[in-house]
C-alpha cells in the first residue's frame, strides 16, 4: 500500500469537498467577507489598531528560558540536562531542538504533576537525580526548572543537596542549577542563567595561576558551523582556547552507525580550569549578561564582547584577539578577509538600496544589519521580541553610524503580526527570519532569507557559518542568491530573463 | 551584611515589632533595610510614615513586566535612612502571592538593592510559611537568621511551633537558623513562663519579652515607630533592648519543633487548658 503524505492526500476530491462542508458546520462567513477583512488587515487603520493591542502576542519570535539552558547544559562533555518540572514542556524542548538541527538531544525532566503542585517537587527532584544517574552515567547534571516549579518556589540549591546528603547521588558529581522561569525573558536568558551556573558551580575552589588560554562563549548559538569555524580559525592563528559550551558535536554528530548518548561537548576537565584563563570573548551579549558580570567580578577575568558577523565586526574580533594573546594575523586569515570582500564587490550591486525586514534575537539583528549596511543593504523594520531597552538604544547607535541605517526602526517586544502590518504599510524588498517568517512570505509575498532560530524548513542552514570572513561570503551567498531567483521569477517570459546576472 | 526574616502568625505584630526594633537599630548607628514580603505591603507604613508604598508587584502590574522597573522606584528611604522595599502582590484571592515573593527579592537583589555597606537586612513575611515562595528570603545565600513573632496565646504557638518545621527543611540543607522567639505580650496568663518553656523545648530562646503598651498604638495611629513617636517613653527602650539583643545574638540553633500533643501538653503543664476547663 503506498501511503500518501498530506501535501497530496488533502488535495484530492473528497478532502476538499469535506473542507468546503466543514465551512457550513463552521458557520464561516463568506468568501468575499474574509477576502474583505484580509484586505483590510494590510491598511494603516488596522495598523494603529494592531499597535495598540496589549493582551496578546500573535507569533512572537522567541521560546522560553528553560529552551536555552538545556541547549546550554548539552554542550558540556557527558551532561544531562536535567529540568525540573512538567514532562510535557521538556519534550517540547527537545522536539523544537530535534527539528531544527535533525538530530536526536538528550534532556530528563522530574515528570512534575498536580501532587507535586501542592506538596513540593522535592521528591520528584530526589528520584529524578537518582534515576538520571544511575540510568544515564552523567558526568554532570545540569538543572533547570519550569514555570511549574518556579511559581510553586522549588528551591534547587536545597533539593540538590538533600539530594547529596541521603546518598542518591555522589558527592563529587556535578550538578549545577539555574532557576529559568518561562514566563520570564526568553531563550537567550535561560542560556546565560545556565552558563553562569554552570561555571559557577564547576570553577569553585579551581582559582590557580593564570594561562595563556582564553575562554570562547558563543551564547545561544545555533549555528553549529560557527563552532566548527571559530575551532578553525584560532587553530590557524595557534592560539588555545575552551569553548564554553560547545554544542557542535551534539547537534552534529557524525553518523557511525553507533548511537552516543553523549557526543562531544566542552571537556568538564577544561571548563573546570577556564577560571584561570587569561581572557573570555563573549560572541553575543544579550545572552550572556549575567554570565559576562559573574566573569568580571568573581573570576577578576576581563571579558570582551566580540561578535564576528560581517566585515567590519570580524576585523574588530581578529584585531582585539591579536592584541590580547600577542599572536599576529596570520596571511592566511588576509587571504579569506579578501576573498570575503570580492565576493562583496561582485554581488554588491544587486544588494545596494534593497530594503530590509528583519525578525530575530538581539545579537543576531546587530550582526546582520552591520553587515547589510556594510552592502548597502537599508534595514527598515527590526522586529525584536526578546529584546530590551539597551538592546533598542545600541541598535540605534549602530544604525546612526551609516547613512543605509537612516530608515531603520527598531521594535522591540513586537511580534511577527506587527511586522506584517509593517510590511504592507511599507513594503520591503526582502526579509530576514527564522522558519516561522514565511507566513509573512505567504501574506506578502516578500522573498525570506533564513537566518536566525528556529530553521525548520530547510536543511542543513545551520551547518553553515555565519561568523568569520566564510560567514560573510555566506551570508552574501543566501542574500544576493535570493535577490536572483526572485528576479528570474519576476521577469519570467520577459526579455529580461537572462542568464548572466 | 546580616540577613534577618521575621515570621509570626497573621496579626501578632510582625511588622509593629520589626519596624521599631530597626527603628532602634538605626539609631544605634547601624545601616539597616526592611523588605516587606507580604501582598498587604503593610510592612513598612512607620518607617515611610505612609499608608502604603508603591511595591514592586504594583509597578510590574502597571507597566506589563518587571524586567520595565528601576530600582529606585521601589526602594524608598524613611526614618533614619531606613530603606524600605515591598513586595506587594495580587488582589486578595487572585493569582499567586508566594511568587510575587520570589518576583519581588530577585528583582531587588539582581538590581543592586543590597548595598554592600548595608548592616541589615530585615524580611516581614506574612503568616506561617505557606508556600514555597514564601521560604524564599529563608534561601540560601538570603537570610540565615529568623526570629519569630509570637504570644502566649495558643495559636501564636501553633504557628510558631509551625514556622520552626519550615526553618527545620531549609536548615538541613542550607545555612538558615533559628536566632530566637520574641514574644509581643497579649498579656495571657503565665505568657512570660509560656514562651519561655516554648523557647526551650524549640531548643531556642525567648530573646526579649515586648510588653503590651498603648503607646504602640498612639503611635502607629500617627504612622509612626514609638521610637520616632515618643524616644522618652519606656515602650522605646524595650524595642532599643531588643534591637541591642539581636545585634548581639550568637545563639543560632537548628530548631526542634514538637508535636501537636506535646503542645497541648505544655498548655496543660501551664494550668491554661486546665483553667479554662474549670471555667466552663
Amino acid at each position: 500500500m503506498r501511503v500518501k503524505d498530506h501535501n497530496e492526500l488533502f488535495q484530492e476530491r473528497e478532502y476538499l469537498e469535506q473542507f468546503e462542508r466543514k465551512k457550513e458546520f463552521e458557520n464561516c462567513p463568506s468568501d468575499g467577507e474574509i477576502q474583505r477583512i484580509a484586505e483590510w488587515t494590510k491598511t494603516e487603520e488596522y495598523k494603529e489598531k494592531n499597535f495598540a493591542r496589549q493582551n496578546i502576542k500573535i507569533n512572537p519570535a522567541k521560546a522560553c528560558q528553560p529552551l536555552g539552558a538545556i541547549f546550554c547544559a548539552a554542550g558540556f562533555e557527558g551532561t544531562m540536562p536535567f529540568v525540573q518540572g512538567a514532562q510535557g514542556c521538556v519534550a517540547y524542548f527537545r522536539s523544537h531542538l530535534n527539528r531544527h538541527f535533525k538530530e536526536p538531544m538528550v534532556a530528563v525532566s522530574t515528570s512534575m504533576t498536580e501532587d507535586a503542585a501542592v506538596f513540593g517537587g522535592l521528591n520528584n527532584m530526589l528520584e529524578g537525580l537518582e534515576n538520571a544517574y544511575t540510568l544515564y552515567h552523567p558526568k554532570m547534571l545540569a538543572v533547570s526548572t519550569t514555570c511549574m516549579a518556579e511559581v510553586i518556589g522549588d528551591d534547587l540549591n536545597a533539593y540538590i543537596r538533600t539530594a547529596r546528603e541521603k546518598g542518591l547521588i555522589p558527592k563529587e558529581l556535578p550538578v549545577p542549577f539555574a532557576h529559568t522561569p518561562s514566563f520570564v525573558g526568553s531563550y537567550i536568558n535561560g542560556y546565560d542563567n545556565m552558563m553562569k551556573g554552570i561555571l559557577s558551580s564547576i570553577t569553585s575552589g579551581k582559582k590557580g595561576e593564570p594561562n595563556e588560554k582564553i575562554n570562547i562563549i558563543h551564547g545561544f548559538d545555533t549555528y553549529t558551523g560557527n563552532y566548527r569555524e571559530l575551532k578553525r580559525l584560532l587553530a590557524i592563528m595557534d592560539i588555545k582556547y575552551t569553548i564554553l559550551a560547545d554544542v557542535s558535536d551534539i547537534f552534529d554528530s557524525p553518523n557511525t552507525g553507533e548511537y552516543k548518548l553523549y557526543p562531544g561537548g566542552t571537556p568538564l576537565a577544561d571548563a573546570m580550569v577556564s577560571i584561570n584563563s587569561a581572557a573570555t570573548i563573549v560572541l553575543q551579549k544579550y545572552s550572556t549578561v549575567k554570565t559576562m558580570d559573574y566573569i568580571q567580578k568573581e573570576w577578576s577575568q576581563q571579558v570582551l564582547v566580540l561578535p564576528p558577523i560581517g566585515v567590519k565586526n570580524t576585523d574588530a574580533f581578529f584585531d582585539e584577539v591579536s592584541k590580547i594573546t600577542g599572536k599576529p594575523i596570520p596571511q592566511e586569515i588576509e587571504d579569506e578577509r579578501g576573498r570575503a570582500v570580492d565576493a562583496m564587490i561582485d554581488s554588491h550591486p544587486y544588494i545596494h538600496g534593497k530594503r530590509f525586514a528583519l525578525v530575530g534575537d538581539p545579537d543576531h539583528l546587530l550582526g546582520l544589519i552591520s553587515f547589510l549596511m556594510e552592502m548597502g543593504g537599508i534595514p527598515v523594520h527590526i522586529v525584536c521580541t526578546n529584546g530590551d531597552k539597551k538592546f533598542e538604544e545600541e541598535m540605534n547607535s549602530l544604525l546612526s553610524e551609516s547613512p543605509f541605517g537612516a530608515e531603520g526602526k527598531v521594535y522591540v517586544g513586537k511580534d511577527m503580526w506587527h511586522l506584517r502590518s509593517l510590511m504592507f504599510t511599507d513594503p520591503v524588498d526582502l526579509l530576514i527570519g527564522n522558519s516561522y517568517a514565511k507566513f509573512l512570505w505567504r501574506d506578502t509575498g516578500t522573498p525570506l532569507i533564513r537566518i536566525g532560530f528556529p530553521l525548520f524548513d530547510r536543511h542543513h542552514l545551520h551547518r553553515y557559518p555565519i561568523i568569520g570572513y566564510q560567514g560573510v561570503l555566506n551570508l552574501v551567498n543566501w542574500v544576493v542568491n535570493t535577490i536572483l531567483d526572485e528576479l528570474d521569477r519576476k521577469t519570467i517570459n520577459t526579455t529580461s530573463f537572462d542568464v548572466i546576472r | 551584611m546580616r540577613q534577618i526574616a521575621v515570621y509570626g502568625k497573621g496579626g501578632i505584630g510582625k511588622s509593629t515589632t520589626t519596624q521599631n526594633t530597626v527603628a532602634g537599630l538605626s539609631q544605634a548607628g547601624y545601616k539597616c533595610m526592611i523588605v516587606g514580603c507580604d501582598p498587604k505591603a503593610d510592612a513598612t507604613r512607620l518607617i515611610l510614615h505612609a499608608k502604603a508604598q508603591t511595591t514592586v508587584m504594583d509597578l510590574a502590574r502597571e507597566r506589563g513586566t518587571v524586567e520595565d522597573l528601576e530600582v529606585n522606584e521601589v526602594l524608598l528611604t524613611g526614618f533614619n535612612n531606613i530603606r524600605c522595599a515591598e513586595s506587594g502582590g495580587p488582589e486578595p484571592g487572585v493569582g499567586c502571592a508566594g511568587r510575587g515573593v520570589i518576583t519581588a527579592i530577585n528583582f531587588l537583589e539582581e538590581n543592586g538593592a543590597y548595598d554592600a555597606d548595608t548592616d541589615f537586612v530585615f524580611y516581614d513575611v506574612l503568616g506561617d510559611v505557606v508556600c514555597g515562595g514564601f521560604a524564599m528570603p529563608m534561601r540560601e545565600g538570603k537570610a540565615k537568621e529568623i526570629y519569630i513573632v509570637t504570644s502566649g496565646e495558643m495559636m501564636a504557638m501553633y504557628a510558631a511551633n509551625n514556622i520552626s518545621r519550615g526553618i527545620l527543611k531549609y536548615a538541613h540543607s542550607g545555612g538558615v537558623r533559628l536566632g530566637g522567639l520574641i514574644c509581643n505580650s497579649r498579656k495571657t496568663d503565665k505568657e512570660y513562663e509560656l514562651i519561655s518553656e516554648l523557647a526551650k523545648k524549640l531548643g531556642t530562646q525567648l530573646i526579649h519579652f515586648v510588653p503590651r503598651d498603648n503607646q504602640v498604638q498612639r503611635a502607629e495611629l500617627r504612622r509612626m515607630t514609638v521610637i520616632e513617636y515618643s524616644p522618652e517613653h519606656p515602650q522605646a527602650d524595650e524595642y532599643r533592648t531588643l534591637a541591642k539583643k539581636i545585634a548581639d545574638n550568637r545563639d543560632l540553633v537548628i530548631p526542634t519543633p514538637i508535636s501537636m500533643d506535646e503542645l497541648e501538653q505544655l498548655l496543660m503543664d501551664f494550668g491554661i487548658m486546665e483553667s479554662e476547663a474549670a471555667a466552663a
